[in-house]
């Protein structure tokens, strides 16, 4: 098996929060199943907060536990503060990802940010910048 | 719990009768065969004696064996060896798209040599056309590599088509019988091959040992530099419990082949057969007849290989997957690839191979625990959300 902390085995055995959300407020799709992983956010926000969070995620065991922790860590947030989720906090909150699989299967943050864009729009809002993992440290 | 070894594509489990054989060459016997005197003499007539019995498993000569550390080492040991002995006569190497790394590598450290390589397509089973390594050889071929079996999807190739084409042109021609020699019929007479690679831990026997039958009178650039073991080929004192250990290995494949392909070929199809009904989606990789007795290789769709390990792991069951997932360079398996397998596809690999030691109850156990991992992948799927909702609802 690869090499995965705990947290990332348990992540990925219980994954919390899967599924769609009906009516979402906001919706973010990253990745692509060509390159390996793909993954899909879907968000409730009510007074300006994540009230609800749901992923659906195609990948491999890193990729579901990201997927999974990053929802957990949402969850309840404020836009603003959801929004300082960065791959680096997923990858320590996870305590580490094998390095070959920080980029591919890190997509949780972004996919997260791209569902609160989405729901900006819908409001009218202006999107501020999105983090990109290039643009964070690592 | 309960453990479910269905991974024997990577190694086999080493038998009884092996390790029974080997221990005394571990223990007491212990001579350098290259001493000049009672030791030594006793290891080597051990060695000698091996050597016939490998031979035999494939119809050649006891002299016509090449012990090596490894199939790997028997690949590369005839790739880059025949290919510079022959470099008088020409550059050109021809291989196939679906060659095992150890070939495939060898033949790009001969393009970074000077030598020219070719890469022969496959069809969507995996199959290597006859006619295709004849479109891709010229008068400056020396060297044609094509795969006995591929472990991965499991597909048999026509190696004796393969070598007439060859032969007519001129060039000589090795195969890597690693999955197939010990496993189904190898003769390399009926083949007509010049050179063949196999690796004792493929059936059965210890991992550390490999042999490459060279036809006789065939000119190769020794593989490592030393003394005169191996007839000078292969320098390096001789892994006497390791040889013996193939010896043996190589003598109970050929004593019980028939009916360990028979019970081999059943498990599979039993595997084969329930899998794709009990789980929807499910693609059967590599031929569907011409393939090897143990291999039941599938795409999964909708989900990733790695995963799916990792949950049949959980339950006990040791498979392995050629997704990009599960490869250390993120890559999607080359054979997949080469079969024209699209990317999103080959991401749910799935590979099962049998061995002697499993049962129906293993199967049956399998097809029990698999669904409801493939269930549960699915329903995290985007793929599988998307998939439905264009076929309208319903599963």
């Amino acid at each position: 098996m690869p090499i995965y902390s705990e947290k990332v085995m348990e992540h990925f055995m219980n994954p919390r929060n899967v599924g769609e959300i009906d009516n979402p407020d906001g919706v973010g799709e990253v990745g692509n199943p060509v390159c390996g992983d793909m993954m899909t956010f879907y968000i409730k926000v009510d007074d300006n907060h994540l009230s609800d969070v749901k992923f659906k995620t195609f990948g491999c065991g890193a990729a579901i536990a990201v997927s999974s922790i990053v929802s957990e860590m949402a969850m309840g947030k404020s836009l603003e503060e959801a929004r300082k989720i960065t791959p680096a906090l997923v990858a320590e909150e996870l305590e580490g990802l094998p390095k070959n699989k920080y980029h591919c299967s890190n997509l949780g943050a972004q996919a997260l940010n791209k569902a609160i864009d989405d729901y900006l729009k819908k409001q009218g809002k202006e999107v501020k910048s999105r983090r990109r993992g290039k643009n964070e440290k690592e | 719990m309960k453990r479910v070894y269905l991974d024997n594509a990577a190694t086999t489990p080493i038998l009884p009768e092996v390790v029974e054989a080997m221990l005394p060459y571990l223990r007491d016997a212990y001579g350098n065969p290259q001493s000049l005197h009672d030791w030594g003499d006793e290891a080597r007539e051990t060695i000698e004696k091996a050597r016939g019995r490998v031979a035999a498993l494939i119809g050649g000569q006891p002299g016509e064996i090449i012990f090596t550390g490894s199939g790997t080492e028997a690949n590369n040991f005839a790739i880059k060896g025949l290919a510079q002995a022959q470099q008088s006569k020409g550059k050109h190497i021809v291989i196939s798209a679906i060659e095992h790394f150890s070939v495939l590598h060898s033949a790009k450290t001969l393009e970074k040599w000077g030598f020219e390589v070719t890469q022969v397509p496959v069809d969507g089973y995996g199959l290597v056309d006859p006619e295709e390594v004849a479109k891709s050889m010229t008068e400056d071929t020396i060297l044609v590599s094509v795969m006995h079996a591929n472990g991965e999807v499991g597909t048999i190739e026509p190696i004796a088509e393969i070598a007439k084409v060859v032969k007519k042109m001129g060039a000589l021609f090795h195969t890597d019988a690693v999955a197939a020699a010990g496993t189904i019929p190898v003769d390399v007479e009926q083949l007509g091959v010049d050179a063949l690679s196999l690796a004792a831990n493929q059936f059965y026997g210890p991992k550390g040992i490999g042999a490459l039958w060279l036809k006789k009178g065939t000119r190769i650039i020794p593989f490592l530099d030393g003394g005169v073991q191996e007839g000078g080929r292969r320098a390096g004192t001789e892994n006497v419990p390791a040889i013996v250990g193939m010896e043996k290995a190589a003598e109970l494949a050929q004593q019980d082949m028939s009916s360990r392909i028979q019970r081999l070929s059943a498990l599979r199809e039993q595997l084969i057969a329930d899998v794709s009904s009990e789980i929807k989606h499910t693609i059967l990789t590599g031929h569907p007849a011409q393939r090897l007795p143990g291999n039941a290789s599938f795409c999964i769709e909708f989900i990733e290989g790695e995963s799916m390990l990792m949950l049949l792991s959980s339950k006990g069951v040791a498979a392995s997957s050629g997704s990009a997932c599960t490869s250390r360079a993120l890559k999607a398996s080359h054979v997949l690839t080469a079969m024209g397998i699209p990317p999103e596809i080959a991401q749910g690999s799935l590979l099962f191979s049998l061995g002697l030691n499993n049962s129906e109850e293993d199967v049956d156990y399998l097809v029990e625990v698999l669904p409801p991992i493939v269930d549960r992948l699915r329903q995290m799927s985007p793929l599988y959300a998307k998939f439905v909702k264009e076929q309208g609802g319903g599963k």
